[in-house]
């Protein structure tokens, strides 16, 4: 899972930096913007099918490669998805 | 009685929060204590106009029946796409009423902070549908509808937020720090709106109204000076109060007039309504778009966001033309701003330089300048455009009425 989403993560900033580095701050680097976060979320939807709502998190909480595999395990086993 | 706006509201506003500090200090929940000092100012506000109070208390009552039974639905048979809509209707369909009765001059659902409670009830709807809340407790709901320094005009609050804040107990430390920074606001947004917003108000109709276009552009700039003093010092005044009942209310404006494009104003103007706007309608449909496979086009996708939710902010304020027009002139700012951004290469390669920033500022600042200036009405009046009542004050209805209040304080007449 954590592959997929880092895999996903580098899609989305268009630079593999992301699977290196796992605590760039994709925020600050200019990598990810607003519309990307948006895909993250309906593609965790979509591959996991867990909800993530775009009010539940702040940037802060989403702004590194482990932040966000951190969210959506929290996510997965919230929904009993895990 | 009005909030915030006589001098008998901030007089019993002085004495009913000392309770609340002493609550603070000997760091015990403030949170019974503030529902019930909002009760209060509730009754004094609606009790001369009985009809009112009986349409608030149906509209929470009913709003939270709708919102027990949608928690009950999603928890049982899941997420329908179909209900939800309906359910988005049931909670927007009292301010539909009001505000098309109000086309005809019929006051039904007439009372006071429809608008903002709306915001509320569809944040928690929504929040639902996406199973971030799981549950509803009836007082933490009331508390957060009825709490007294927004209810008026906001600032928008979040109902997770405010309840972590109604359930924690700060250290008396804490607390008092929290409430002497309640109180500098209270004093910078009076400060804001009966000084200076007031002064600024009373350039529009000296050297505004004369034909010609320097008394416009007098106009459209004391305007935005006034309506930014006028806002930010009242949303000043509510967060301040917050504090000093131990709620850490969002902030409303951050320097707006410093923004380095449209994009950073919408995040410094109104912050707590355009953010709402973000996270309820632009994101869901930015991702309602995405998973359908709408658009093949991410640019053409987000200005339809744009468009979209823009002039849906603008009607929220009315649908009186230069609302609508607003609405569609911030859209269009803020679609070509996405343009321009993704694509010009020269942005990519000076947006940071100091001089770019400058010159993305100025012309921010007229660009909302001129959004304000069509906000006022004014706009749409000197074009001789029908349905713009403030051709003749110079002011958009509601502040007229605003202005009056001013008065009561300045002269020390209570308003009722």
């Amino acid at each position: 899972m954590e592959e997929k989403i880092l895999e996903m993560l580098a899609d989305l900033c268009g630079d593999n930096i992301v699977k290196e580095n796992c605590d760039i701050n994709m925020v600050e680097a200019d990598l990810m913007d607003s519309l990307d976060w948006t895909e993250l979320l309906v593609w965790v939807e979509e591959e996991f099918g867990a909800i993530m709502s775009p009010s539940e998190y702040t940037k802060e909480e989403m702004e590194t490669p482990n932040k966000v595999i951190e969210q959506v395990k929290k996510k997965l086993a919230e929904q009993g998805l895990a | 009685m009005t909030l915030f706006a006589d001098s008998w509201f901030f007089i019993l506003f002085t004495i009913l929060a000392i309770p609340a500090v002493i609550l603070g200090i000997l760091e015990k929940p403030i949170k019974y204590y503030s529902f019930a000092v909002s009760i209060v100012f509730l009754w004094l506000v609606t009790k001369s106009n009985l009809p009112s109070l009986i349409y608030l208390c149906v509209f929470c009552a009913a709003e939270l029946a709708v919102l027990e039974l949608w928690l009950y639905i999603v928890r049982e048979k899941g997420r329908n796409s179909k209900l939800f809509w309906l359910f988005l209707l049931l909670c927007i369909a009292p301010l539909m009423i009001y505000k098309v009765c109000g086309q005809f001059k019929v006051s039904v659902f007439a009372f006071i902070g429809i608008s903002y409670m709306t915001f509320k009830v569809v944040q928690i709807m929504i929040e639902i549908y996406d199973k971030v809340i799981i549950e509803i407790s009836a007082f933490e709901y009331f508390s957060f509808l009825l709490f007294f320094p927004s209810i008026l005009s906001g600032p928008i609050d979040r109902s997770r937020r405010y309840s972590k804040d109604l359930e924690r107990i700060r250290l008396r430390g804490d607390y008092m720090e929290m409430a002497a920074t309640g109180v500098y606001k209270i004093l910078t947004g009076v400060l804001y709106k009966f000084v200076i917003g007031a002064g600024v108000y009373q350039i529009m109709p000296f050297f505004g109204l004369k034909t010609g276009l320097a008394a416009d552009l007098i106009y459209m700039y004391s305007y935005g000076f006034y309506l930014f003093f006028d806002f930010a010092g009242y949303s000043r005044m509510a967060i301040g109060a917050a504090y000093i009942f131990g709620v850490e209310m969002p902030e409303n404006f951050n320097a707006p007039f410093k923004s380095k494009d449209i994009k950073d104003f919408w995040d410094r103007w109104h912050i707590t309504l355009s953010h709402w706007f973000r996270d309820y309608l632009f994101s869901r449909l930015m991702m309602s778009w995405m998973k359908n496979k709408t658009f093949n086009n991410r640019l053409v996708m987000s200005t339809c966001g744009f468009m979209i939710n823009m002039t849906v902010m603008g009607l929220w304020h009315g649908f009186d033309f230069y609302y609508i027009l607003y609405g569609v002139y911030h859209g269009l700012l803020l679609s070509l701003t996405e343009i321009y951004q993704k694509k010009s290469k020269f942005y990519r390669r000076h947006k940071k330089d100091r001089s770019f920033i400058i010159v993305s500022t100025f012309i921010t600042f007229n660009l909302v300048m001129f959004g304000l200036f069509i906000f006022s009405g004014r706009f749409t009046a000197l074009l001789g455009i029908a349905g713009s009542a403030a051709a003749g004050t110079g002011a958009a209805p509601g502040h007229s009425v605003l202005l009056k209040y001013v008065y009561h304080w300045i002269t020390g007449v209570s308003g009722s």
